[in-house]
Order: C-alpha cells, then structure tokens, then sequence
C-alpha cells in the first residue's frame, strides 16, 4: 500500500496544467512516465537527492491508469485531490452546470461509513 | 495593549466570489439572498475599523505537502500572495496580494511557543482560499495587514477538537496581552457538515442537516462544552467526509469564551450551509 504515492501523483499532476491535459489524454502513459521519472522526486530537495524506494501497488497503478475514481476512493487516495483532479479533466465533457460532480457521486453511491482511512 | 474588536467565524465557500459577480439574468435563484447575507455580514467587520485581521484557515494541499506537514502554522512575512492556479481555474478566484504584519506574527509565534504550543512558521506564504474568501467577502478593498494562522483538518493524524479550542483560547490571551495601540480582528473560517470526493457530495443540502443545526446553536450560543461532548475526531467522519474543517469553527469558539456571538446567520445552500457569526468581545461600539 502506498497511498502517500498515489496522493503525491494526484496532487503534483493536479498543479501542473500540462501534466492534467496529458493525464487525461494518456492516462496509462503518463502513470508509467510518472512513476519512472517523477516518483522519487523530493519537492523541496534538488533532483539529485531523490528518494529511491518508492512504487505504485500494481492496483493503485491500474486505479490510476484507468481513471477509476471508485477504486482510488477504494484504496484510500485523498478524496479532495481526486476530486479535484477529476473535475480538472471531465467537468468540461458535461453540460450542465455539477452535472460531473454528480456523476462522480453516483459511482460511489455503493459506498457507506466507514470510508476507506485516508492516512498515510 | 491591543484591543481585540471582533472575532468572526464563517464558512468559506470558494463559488461565492464567481457567484456573486454574475449578472442578474445569469445568477442562480440563490445569488441575491446570498449576496444580502455576504453584505449584511461584512458590515459586523467594517463597523469595529479594525487595523489588523488575524485570520484562521487551512492549506487545502497548495503549500504545505505530506512530506512536510505542520499541524498549525503561523505565516511571518510581509506579505502573502494568495490563491492558486487550480483555484482560478475551478473557482474563478482572483490572485491577490495581501499585506502581512510581522512585529504581530512574531509575537503570536514567541508567546504561542512558550505557552505550550510549538507552531511552526512560515516567511514565504502563499495563502488559499481559506483565507481569501473572506478577504473578499468582508474586507474586498484588501488593505489591512493580516496574520494568517494554518491548521491541519486535511492530512490525518490530525490534532483533537480540544487542541483547536485551546489554541483559540491562547490566541485569544495572546491578542488580548499583545503591546500595542492597534484594533485587531480575528476572522477564520472552517465548514459545517461537507463531503468532497464521496458519495454525498454537491447534494440539494449540506450531507448533515441535522448536524448543521446544532452546530450552528453550539457556536451561536457559545456552547463550547456542548460542542466538545459531541464531536471527537471519529464523530466528524458522520457527517461527511471533509467536516474535519468544522475544527477551525471550534478554534473560533475558543477565541470568543463562553460568550453568544452578537451576530448569526446562515444560509441553506446545495452542497453545503454558509454560516456566518460575529462576536464583539468589548462591545460592539469598542
């Protein structure tokens, strides 16, 4: 379990406008880039001081290059950077105003208290 | 010493500033009795002239990472850019730039630490909209000096209820004792019951109207004992899954005491309830 990996790939694709544009076009590809080349960066450290140990669970990687929101909530990925991301990639496939938000929910309408523990 | 004109509590909904700019023909049914209450509300805050705001929020992952995590954090610098990109984008916020007061964040960080709380500190803060949605609610014009104080109700472990209300307890001493002729103003702002990225969210109300409710009383009433008998760190995931936020409302009733804030309001909106209170702890003519 690494949920503090799939937190840091929602959240530092999330800042950057080109990392959400080529996560939404090339999911697959851009965990796969990520996790070879971004993983192990440290935001506040130069790039030579990378951490070394770092690695996606094969179903947090295929959470995530599957764009499946229900399974990240699942695994325990902070909710409010899926979310957020989420919003970033597919609020402008739908119409009506929340209209993805409310899709969003349904897909997890299955799910009751407890939810998964977000810790990391 | 100082003198502490207003503490002001409220939830902090970043869609109002988008909201509340929108012409008449484009507003939705709520905008205008929202745009009223915004209005009445920042009238609590002009009417006490303060010259110093002290402002409560949270880091909604902006700055501050998981590899790095204070659990309340104090900003020290002169001044604070503020707001993000993901938040111009989502929210339609502006970027603004607000004035810092350092001789205040310095005395809050020194006093603070020796009274048993070891606050971490920041000299380059770039705020969010925890702090920005009521710069641009209840003081638009931006031109105060401002502290702005972070807490952690986002990335668990997360400090208890308790810790909230004896840090606004201390700030509260802290501002009281501070030496100086200034007119300080705490505002933070937190939510009531809310859920971000799980099944109950962005419906027709907040996840917990029954919840909603008597937090609004707690906090009205200056029920602090009520509030802390009832909500516990594993009670707060009940009514929704970002409700943890309702801690910062917590700090705020510590700051004010046992007292019934002079001012409360609220406002029954789709996804969650604004709320909006007001105390004037040395009268509000002080």
């Amino acid at each position: 379990m690494s949920k503090y990996l799939v937190d840091k790939f929602l959240f530092t694709i999330d800042r950057d406008p080109e990392l959400v544009e080529r996560y939404r076009e090339d999911p697959a590809g851009t965990v796969e880039w990520w996790e070879r080349e971004q993983a192990g960066r440290i935001l506040n450290c130069p790039d030579a001081e990378a951490t070394t140990w770092l690695a996606f669970t094969e179903s947090e990687r295929a959470a995530l290059a599957g764009h499946d929101h229900v399974a990240l909530f699942e695994l325990g990925a902070h909710p409010f950077l899926t979310l957020t991301l989420w919003i970033a990639m597919f609020e402008r496939d739908h119409e009506e105003p929340l209209a993805m938000q409310l899709d969003y929910a349904a897909r997890l309408a299955h799910k009751s208290l407890p939810y998964p523990d977000i810790s990391t | 010493m100082a003198k502490l004109v207003a503490i002001l509590a409220t939830t902090h909904h970043p869609f109002y500033y988008r909201t509340s700019r929108l012409p008449a023909e484009q507003a939705p049914p709520f905008a205008a009795e929202w745009v009223r209450k915004v209005a009445a509300y920042r009238e609590t805050l002009t009417r006490v002239r303060p010259d110093v705001l002290v402002m409560v929020g949270s880091d909604h992952f902006h700055q501050l990472w998981l590899d790095n995590m204070p659990q309340f954090l104090v900003g020290k610098a002169p001044f604070y850019d503020a707001n993000y990109y993901n938040e111009e984008r989502e929210f339609g916020l502006p970027r603004l730039l607000l004035m810092g007061h350092e001789e205040l964040s310095a005395y809050i960080l020194r006093e603070g630490i020796d009274r048993g709380f070891d606050l971490a500190f920041s000299n380059e803060l770039r705020v969010d909209h925890s702090i920005t949605c009521p710069i641009l609610t209840v003081r638009p014009d931006n031109d105060l000096p401002v502290v702005p104080i972070y807490t952690n109700i986002f990335a668990p472990p997360l400090p208890r209820p308790e810790r909230f209300v004896a840090l606004g307890r201390t700030l509260r001493e802290l501002i009281d004792s501070w030496p100086s002729h200034l007119r300080v103003a705490a505002i933070g702002t937190g939510h009531l019951s809310l859920e971000l990225g799980g099944p109950r969210q962005f419906g027709p109300h907040g996840p917990d109207p029954e919840f909603d409710a008597r937090a609004v009383e707690w906090i009205a009433k200056g029920d602090i004992d009520g509030c802390l008998a009832n909500v516990t760190l594993e009670s707060l995931h009940e009514p929704g899954n970002a409700t943890h936020g309702f801690m910062d409302f917590m700090l705020m009733m510590g700051l004010a005491g046992y007292a019934e804030a002079d001012y409360a309001d609220s406002l029954d909106l789709f996804h969650t309830m604004e709320a909006y209170f007001t105390w004037y702890p040395n009268g509000a003519d002080a």
